[in-house]
């Protein structure tokens, strides 16, 4: 009998992910880990392989280098008890702005098997949590593109799953929405969800924060924000990106923790 | 450094939950299809042009001789309303492909692709939502050409209704594998006037087989060839209370290579999404 102490598995635990576009290196020996209830930023630049990540953790694309497990279940070996426990916001919207919000999240629902009755329940719980519940049954045309966001992170949240990924969620979006949607999912934590948040923004990541710093294809720097700020010796986690990265991160010091 | 534990279990969905699967995705198909009255429009006008004006003006020219599965003379425009239906499930199949490819720019196909389904499963789905949608058009034709006299035995409008999945199945299935063909939207019209056009033209739609063969040996081949024709001839002869035994192997066949073609497709450790260049990070 295997008596080895048992951990809990990390929400998400990405090990030595590599991935090619041809000739072309997208991504390194990517490793890191989402612990339960945490808040991890991926930042990066434009270009840096975020989105190639998501591609790979949510099976879209085939993982030919490394592995990736969610909740301990190995995303290539199996994909359904790996995606379930999955809430994806992708970078580009994806909701079908024709019909109402209720039916967006219906549909969503279907794709996890979830019935009218139950998802009916699961909407309200949902809505509620994104501040959305008197816009139910608006067409999503008619919503501004925070509200919308707000939409995709509530059919993210539609099948509870223990992680969610968010991929650029705030990019076009105001200063207040951007700070609405951050918020909102800073409350989520409580419910013993992971997060990964995917961003070029650095004023996005907070004082407790983990932070994994991804440029070109390469993990330069992964830990807490206080841990990477002094590895680095710098200032905040502004002037320690820009560091890292050798970039002029361009960003107000002063708003970095 | 501490290893953590791999969870034993697989997840597994019900019976019952493939079945909300399917019907969420037919049921946003539909929904889909009620919000674009352009969509049902133009697919029907198009037929109804072809049925109204074509064949009208070529009735005298393009006689038809007694072909099964008619037992007498037929005018021309009760011999192509079979082809007509058959062009109406293409186009539903090359428009689906197209929503696909528009899908896959906007991010909703990430959505699909993302449930924890298989994606056999999800793709046979949408395949079959696709299929539900394309006889509706083709019942609202039917509905229109009966008010043209171009009328079927009473049972053939439920005898065609297996032929009618069955083609569909297959025109979708080829206009998925299309779809993983395609890097862009712009590119699609392109690639359509290489696959409507001749597979609608070179095909027993317009005029029957015996009169190509009149005429060109080789084109005959090639209708002969073209699974379209075969679509075509089983529409035809469900729609008499008949069965085309080639025909139904022909349709089958191709759809079982179209739609596991697709699914290979889509499939994203044997696929071609990988393999065409990445996201924007």
């Amino acid at each position: 009998m295997n008596t080895a102490v048992q951990l809990d598995p990390p929400a998400l635990d990405v090990t030595s992910i590599g991935h090619r576009y041809g000739a072309r290196v997208a991504l390194q020996d990517v490793s890191f880990n989402v612990a339960p209830a945490s808040f991890t930023v991926l930042l990066g630049l434009n270009g840096a392989g975020k989105s190639t990540l998501f591609s790979l953790i949510t099976r879209l694309y085939a993982i030919r280098t490394g592995r990736i497990r969610i909740l301990g279940h190995n995303v290539e070996t199996e994909p359904g008890a790996a995606l379930s426990k999955l809430g994806v916001v992708f970078q580009s919207r994806a909701l079908d702005v024709d019909i109402s919000v209720q039916q967006n999240l219906i549909y969503h629902a279907a794709l996890h098997g979830i019935g009218r009755q139950a998802a009916h329940q699961e909407i309200d719980r949902v809505l509620a949590l994104v501040d959305l519940a008197d816009r139910r049954r608006e067409r999503v045309s008619n919503l501004s593109g925070g509200q919308m966001r707000r939409v995709e992170i509530a059919r993210a949240l539609l099948h509870r799953p223990r992680l969610l990924l968010l991929d650029e969620p705030t990019v076009g979006l105001d200063v207040k929405a951007r700070a609405d949607i951050l918020g909102h999912v800073r409350r989520l934590l409580a419910t013993g969800l992971g997060v990964l948040w995917a961003t070029h923004l650095i004023d996005e990541v907070g004082a407790d924060d983990d932070v994994v710093i991804l440029h070109q294809g390469r993990v330069l720097a992964r830990g807490s924000v206080r841990d990477v700020v002094a590895t680095t010796n710098t200032a905040n986690i502004g002037a320690a990106f820009g560091k890292l990265t050798q970039t002029d991160a361009a960003v107000d010091a002063e708003a970095c923790p | 450094m501490s290893s953590f534990a791999e969870i034993p279990h697989r997840h597994q969905f019900t019976l019952a939950q493939y079945w909300i699967c399917l019907c969420g995705i037919v049921w946003r198909e539909g929904l889909r299809f009620v919000h674009q009255r352009e969509r049902f429009i133009s697919a029907l006008v198009r037929p109804l042009v072809w049925l109204f004006i074509f064949a009208a003006g070529f009735r005298q020219v393009l006689g038809v001789s007694i072909i099964p599965p008619y037992e007498t003379y037929v005018l021309y425009e009760v011999y192509i309303a079979p082809g007509l239906i058959a062009m109406i499930q293409l186009f539903n199949g090359m428009q689906s492909s197209l929503t696909m490819v528009y899908d896959r720019e906007t991010g909703g196909m990430r959505t699909l692709l993302v449930s924890p389904f298989p994606r056999w499963w999800l793709l046979t789905s949408k395949l079959l939502a696709g299929t539900m949608v394309s006889i509706l058009q083709v019942y609202a034709f039917l509905l229109i050409a009966w008010f043209w006299d171009i009328e079927v035995p009473p049972l053939g409008y439920l005898t065609v209704i297996p032929a009618l999945l069955l083609c569909g199945f297959m025109l979708g299935a080829l206009g998925m594998l299309i779809s993983s063909l395609i890097k862009q939207l712009e590119n699609f019209a392109g690639v359509m006037n290489f696959v409507i056009f001749p597979m609608f033209f070179a095909s027993s739609a317009l005029y029957p087989l015996w009169r190509v063969k009149e005429s060109s040996l080789l084109l005959y081949y090639v209708c002969e060839a073209n699974p379209f024709t075969h679509a075509t001839e089983l529409i035809r002869f469900a729609l008499y209370g008949k069965m085309e035994w080639t025909a139904l192997l022909v349709v089958a066949g191709c759809t079982v290579v179209f739609l596991a073609g697709a699914i290979l497709a889509y499939d994203p450790s044997r696929g071609l999404l990988t393999r065409r260049g990445g996201p924007a990070n």
